[in-house]
C-alpha cells in the first residue's frame, strides 16, 4: 500500500561529517568538483553557546547546534520560530558509556551536568535555549531507520500544521565498551528546513514523500566518493539524500522506514 | 481537531497491574512507594518498584529483546488485554497501518549498565548481553513493534518527561495525514543506576516517600512503569483524545521556566486544539513530582488559570515519578476518572503548599467527569498536555 504526503521544499541544507566538514566541501565531493581534505576536521564549535558552554558542550550537542544554525541561515529562516524535529539513532554514546563506567566505579559521583545531559533531547534542548524558541520540538530514534522516520515526521508536522518546521539528524562516536554494540565513527550531522510548497521561499529543492509499505525494503545504496567517508557513522543512511541533494538533476531514492515500509522520495530540479 | 477513539488501554506500574488493580489502589489509597531496594548498594530514597520483573524473562520467540525494561513493556502489552484489541486492529487494518509511537527516558540503558558491571576481562560484553537492539534507545519501538506482530512505522521518542505525552501528538499526525489507520502510543521506562544515581547528583531524590504539593516535599520518588493505548480515527471507544499541545521553556536543561512560560503555551495549545476553556475543565492529573520547583511553578499556574471547582492533584504518591512513562500512567489514571468518576487525590501529602489554590486536592472524590487534562513536563524544557473527553 502507498501513502503519498504533500510536497516538502528543502530550502536549506546543511551537512557536517568530520572528513567533510561543511556542505560546500560535501557537495563539492559528493559531484566529484574536488577530492576530500586528506585529515578529519576538529569538531565543530557553534556560534550559538558561549566559549565555557562550547568547550564543555557534548559531541552531540556541537554536531546538533552546528547544522542546525547553518540549516536556517541557508534557509534565510528565523530559528526562534522554527518547530523541530531531533532524530539521532544513539544518542550520546560517549556520556551512556560515562554513566555505565561511573556507575560501576563510582556511583555515588556521577555528574549532575553529564546526567542532564544524558537525556536524548539534550541537544534539542540547548538549541530551543540558545535560539529562544518555544516552538515544540520533539526527539526521536528508530534504529537503523532513523534519518528516514526523522524526515517524514518532520514533513508530517509541516504537512500538519502548514509551517516551515526545522530537521536536524546526528550521530556521534561510541567510545567505551558500548562501541562493540552501537558502532557509531566520526561525527556526522544534516539539517533541512522543510517548508510547505505554498509558502516556500525561491530557491529550494521539492521533494515529493511516498510511503511504501508490505513489501520487502532496501535503500538505495550511496555511489559517491563521500560514501567511504561517512559509512562507519550511525547516521550513514542519509548519504543518498545529500547525493540527490548535491545533484542537479531530478531524482528519485528510496530510505527505509523498516523492513518491509520504504520512503520513498522524488528530489526536483535544482 | 477532531477527537480521535481511545480503543484501548492499558497500565502497569508499582501501585496495580492493570486497570482494575490501578483503580483500587486509587481508590483505598494505597501507595506503590517502597524503601529503596534497587542494585547493591540502595541510596536512602523510596522508590516505585513493579515486583517480580526479575525472574519472567520474555518468551523464547522474543528473546532478542529481553531486558528489564522490555520484560515490563510485555507486562503492559498482556494487561488489560491489549494486545488482543491490538491483534484485532491488525486484522481490520493490515499491519503496516498501525503504527507505533512509543516514549521512554532512558529505554533499555539498564541492560548496558549490567554489561559494564559483567565485562569480560577482554572489556567485551558477557556474551548474554551481545545483542545490540538493547544498547540503542530504539529497543522499546522495536519490541513493541515485533512483539504486537506489526510492520508499519515504529518510532520511539524520547524527550525525558514529556515523552509518552508527546507520543499521542505524533500519532495524531500520523492519522490525519493518512500514514496510519491506528497506532499504538505509550511508554515504559524502568529503574536503573542512571536514573537513581543520576537525580541524586541533581539532589532532586527524596529520603522519604514523596509528598506532591506539601510544604514540606523533599524531591521525587523515581519509578517504573509501563502503558499503552490504541488511537484510532472511529470505534467503541473507551474515551477520546480532544487535543494536545507542545511547548519548550526555552529556559534550562533541569529547571522549568519559573513563570511556567513552556507550561502555559502547551496548555494553550491544547485547550484550543480541544476547544475547551479552563472552565469546562473536571480534572488535572498534574505533573506534581514532589521536586520544589516543578511544584511550586504548576501550583501558580493552576491556581491562576482554573476555577475552584476543577479538581487537580498529583498521582506520583502512588507510582513514583516513572519519567519516560509518566505521560502514559497518567494519561491512563486521567482515563479511569472519565470512565469511573473516580478523582483521585493527592496521596502522602498533608499541608498543601500555599501557593496552591483551591483546585487542588488531597482527599478523592467521587464526581462524574467529562473532561480531563494530564500535565507532563520534562528536561530540556519539554512540555506535553493531553486533553481527553468521556466517550460520548
Amino acid at each position: 500500500m502507498n501513502t503519498q504526503l504533500p510536497t516538502v521544499v528543502a530550502e536549506g541544507v546543511a551537512f557536517w561529517a568530520s572528513r567533510l566538514p561543511g556542505w560546500d566541501v560535501a557537495r563539492a565531493v559528493i559531484r566529484g568538483e574536488q577530492a576530500a581534505p586528506e585529515n578529519a576536521a576538529a569538531r565543530p564549535a557553534p556560534a550559538l553557546l558561549g566559549p565555557t558552554e562550547r568547550r564543555r558542550a557534548p559531541d552531540t550537542v556541537a554536531i546538533a547546534l552546528e547544522v542546525a544554525a547553518r540549516a536556517c541561515a541557508a534557509a534565510g529562516r528565523s530559528p526562534s520560530e522554527l518547530p523541530a524535529v531531533f532524530a539521532s539513532t544513539h544518542g550520546d554514546l560517549a556520556i551512556s558509556d560515562y554513566m555505565c563506567a561511573t556507575l560501576v566505579a563510582t556511583p555515588a559521583l556521577i555528574s549532575p551536568i553529564k546526567f542532564h545531559n544524558s537525556v536524548h533531547n539534550a541537544a534539542a534542548g540547548y538549541w530551543s535555549i540558545g535560539t529562544a524558541c518555544h516552538a515544540p520540538y520533539t526527539a526521536i530514534s528508530a534504529f537503523h531507520h532513523t534519518f528516514g522516520a526523522g524526515l517524514l515526521e518532520a514533513a508530517v508536522q509541516m504537512a500538519c500544521e502548514q509551517q516551515p518546521v526545522l530537521y536536524v539528524a546526528f550521530d556521534v562516536e561510541a567510545k567505551g565498551a558500548l562501541a562493540t554494540m552501537a558502532p557509531s565513527r566520526g561525527l556526522l550531522g544534516v539539517a533541512l528546513v522543510l517548508a510547505p510548497a505554498a509558502s516556500a521561499r525561491p530557491g529550494g529543492r521539492h521533494l515529493t514523500l511516498r510511503i511504501d509499505a508490505d513489501e520487502p525494503c532496501e535503500a538505495t545504496p550511496s555511489r559517491s566518493a563521500a560514501a567511504s567517508l561517512v559509512a562507519d557513522n550511525a547516521l550513514a543512511p542519509c548519504l543518498p539524500l545529500l547525493e540527490a541533494l548535491a545533484a542537479d538533476e531530478p531524482t528519485t531514492l528510496q530510505l527505509t522506514l523498516g523492513e518491509r515500509t520504504a520512503l520513498n522520495i522524488q528530489v526536483g530540479r535544482a | 481537531m477532531r477527537p480521535l477513539a481511545i480503543t484501548a488501554y492499558s497500565v502497569c506500574s508499582a501501585a496495580g497491574d492493570g486497570r482494575d488493580a490501578t483503580l483500587l489502589a486509587l481508590r483505598e489509597r494505597r501507595s506503590g512507594l517502597q524503601r529503596n531496594d534497587f542494585g547493591t548498594t540502595p541510596l536512602a530514597t523510596w522508590i516505585g518498584r513493579v515486583a517480580n520483573l526479575e525472574d519472567q524473562p520474555l518468551p523464547p520467540p522474543l528473546a532478542e529483546w529481553d531486558c528489564r525494561n522490555n520484560r515490563l513493556a510485555w507486562r503492559g502489552l498482556l494487561a488489560d488485554g491489549f494486545g488482543n484489541a491490538v491483534a484485532a486492529a491488525r486484522e481490520r487494518y493490515g499491519s503496516s497501518r498501525v503504527a507505533v509511537v512509543v516514549g521512554t527516558s532512558t529505554s533499555s540503558i539498564g541492560a548496558s549498565e549490567d554489561a559494564y558491571r559483567r565485562l569480560e576481562p577482554d572489556g567485551r560484553y558477557p556474551a548474554d548481553l551481545r545483542r545490540p537492539i538493547i544498547h540503542t534507545p530504539h529497543s522499546l519501538g522495536d519490541f513493541v513493534q515485533h512483539a504486537l506482530g506489526l510492520s508499519g512505522l515504529s518510532v520511539t521518542l524520547a524527550t525525558a518527561c514529556s515523552s509518552s505525552a508527546k507520543v499521542f501528538a505524533q500519532a495524531e499526525r500520523l492519522i490525519r495525514t493518512g500514514i496510519a489507520d491506528a497506532a499504538v502510543v505509550g511508554g515504559v521506562d524502568t529503574l536503573c543506576g542512571s536514573v537513581l544515581f543520576g537525580f541524586n547528583s541533581l539532589e532532586l531524590v527524596s529520603p522519604d516517600p514523596c509528598r506532591p504539593f506539601d510544604v514540606e516535599r523533599r524531591g521525587i520518588n523515581l519509578g517504573e512503569a509501563a502503558g499503552f493505548a490504541l488511537l484510532e480515527r472511529e470505534g467503541p471507544a473507551v474515551a477520546r483524545l480532544l487535543g494536545y499541545g507542545e511547548s519548550n521553556d526555552a529556559h534550562h536543561m533541569s529547571t522549568p521556566h519559573p513563570e511556567g512560560r513552556g507550561a502555559r503555551l502547551a496548555l494553550a495549545a491544547a485547550l484550543e486544539r480541544a476547544q475547551l476553556t479552563p472552565g469546562d475543565i473536571d480534572y488535572i492529573n498534574l505533573h506534581g513530582t514532589a521536586s520544589q520547583k516543578n511544584d511550586e511553578v504548576e501550583a501558580r499556574l493552576v491556581a491562576e488559570l482554573f476555577p475552584a471547582r476543577t479538581f487537580a492533584s498529583s498521582t506520583k504518591g502512588w507510582t513514583g515519578h516513572a519519567l519516560g512513562a509518566a505521560g502514559i500512567v497518567e494519561a491512563a489514571i486521567s482515563l479511569l476518572a472519565l470512565e469511573h468518576g473516580l478523582l483521585p487525590g493527592t496521596l502522602n501529602s498533608q499541608t498543601l503548599d500555599s501557593v496552591c489554590g483551591p483546585q487542588i486536592r488531597r482527599d478523592n472524590k467521587e464526581r462524574a467527569t467529562r473532561t480531563a487534562l494530564s500535565f507532563s513536563f520534562g528536561f530540556g524544557g519539554s512540555n506535553c498536555v493531553l486533553a481527553f473527553g468521556r466517550a460520548a
